[in-house]
Formats: structure tokens, sequence, C-alpha cells
């Protein structure tokens, strides 16, 4: 099913507001491999909010996380992220086209911290896969 | 004047891991037959995974440099096997610019082949 074209220039709620600690940051680095030595963030950190944006977006739309692939990402910062930042991130459905039976949907969302001012936007191209069945 | 190749493996395990770690649980990464039944492969890394590694090798270039601006497209799977893991290079082209910021164009490949379009970032450093 394709996806709904009226979406395009629509944004979602903004995410529960999270909070980045150093744990969190941790376990993301080891899991790449690498041990965080404290400071800034991952300059790819903050996909743990997009993603969240993102799911809320796939849930509200009922289009299923096992048929999205990842297109394209982009990280633009205003300022470094660091532990104990409260960011909440805002996504909107900025484009949608149809491409040999498969959604190409962009999104771009723009985190906030506490204070409300824009720390990263960082926009994403997701692939909606019809898969087999041609859904 | 070409930076340092760095090599870096994914495994299976690691993907369990940044699942966890990132909460992006999608099955493409972790179950061979729904990343299957979508036309995948194999069992695919995250494209986040990859340019995560990316960063890691800006980062170790560049250490302690503010990242500014980081994106890629991501343009063919990395798959990843059941039994010990792929291998995956970052090799980099830094280009010196105005107000202390350096782009960094990357070239990330698996096996020869080109898995992320465009990586570019740019720091100040």
């Amino acid at each position: 099913m394709p996806v709904d074209q009226s979406l395009v220039g629509r944004e979602f709620p903004p995410t529960s507001p999270y909070t980045v600690s150093e744990d969190k940051v941790r376990a993301f680095v080891a899991a790449t491999g690498g041990e965080y030595a404290g400071g800034p963030v991952p300059a790819t950190f903050p996909i743990v909010l997009a993603f969240d944006a993102m799911n809320a977006f796939l849930e509200a739309e009922s289009i299923d996380l096992f048929r999205i692939v990842h297109g394209e990402q982009k990280f633009h910062y205003e300022r470094p992220v660091v532990p104990g930042d409260e960011l909440t991130a805002t996504l909107t459905v900025a484009s949608l086209r149809q491409i040999g039976g498969n959604d190409i949907i962009g999104t771009a969302s723009q985190i906030t911290d506490a204070g409300g001012a824009l720390v990263c936007t960082t926009t994403a191209t997701l692939v909606h896969r019809a898969g087999e069945e041609g859904a | 004047m070409s930076l340092p190749t760095q090599v870096f493996t994914i495994t299976r395990a690691d993907l369990v891991a940044y699942a966890e770690a990132s909460g992006d649980h999608n099955p493409i990464h972790q179950d061979e037959t729904v990343a299957r039944s979508v036309g995948l492969p194999g069992v695919i890394a995250h494209g986040m995974y990859t340019m995560a590694l990316a960063a890691r090798a800006v980062s170790t270039w560049f250490p302690g440099a503010e990242v500014v601006s980081f994106g890629c497209k991501f343009t063919n799977p990395v798959v990843v096997p059941a039994e010990g893991g792929v291998d995956i290079e970052v090799a980099g082209e830094p280009k010196p610019g105005e107000d202390g910021l350096t782009t960094v164009a990357l070239t990330v490949t698996c096996g020869g082949q080109k898995v992320l379009g465009m990586p570019k970032a740019v720091v100040r450093a």
C-alpha cells in the first residue's frame, strides 16, 4: 500500500524529552567497537532521537519497520551534544515519491534542547520496500 | 594528502549490541528470514552502524575536533555473516577550507565495493 501523499509537510508531535547520559553514550560507542572517554557524543549519536521520532511516525501511519531501508542520513550541528543535554526531536515529512513500487520518504528532524534551542538538524531518506508479495 | 585508511570488523553480535544502544530493532539487522522477505541478500548491518564507523575514523584522524556536519547515502548493503565478521575500510581525503573548517571526503568500502555514497564530514580542526 503506497504511503499517503497528503503526509508531505506534516509535522509530527515532539518526542518525549531524552536525557543524554554517559552510560547511554558509552553503550553506543562500545557497540561500534570504541571506548568513550567523555566529552561530546559521537557524530551519529542523535540518531537515537531521530529514530524515536521515526518510529512514532511509522506507527502513526501503520508502516512496518521491517519494510524500511535507510537511503540517506545527514546531520548538521549547531553545537556539540554532551551528556546532561535534555533533547527532543520533531519530525516533519519533507518529501514523498514512488519509485518501482517503493515509497521514498524524506524526513527532517529538528533536535532541540531543554531551552528550546536548536542543537542539530538531521535529515533522512527512508525507502519503504513493497516486498515480494507486492503489498 | 590522504589520511591513513582504517579497517573495522562488523559481527552479528555487534548488530545486537547496536540495536540495543540505538533503539533500532529493525529485524532485517538480526533475522535472515525477514531480511530475505523484503528482497535483501541476507542480514545487513544498520546503515547507521557503518556510518558510525566512518565517524569513528574521523574522530581518530581529528581527535577532539568538533563535527559540524556529517552525511552519506546508503548505496550498498553490508551483509554480515552469521559466523565471523565482515571488514569495512574507511579512507579519507581532507580539504582545509575557510573559517578553520576541514571537509573530509570519505571512501567507505566492503570487499572493494563502496557501501556509502558521498560520505562527507565537516570538522572544526
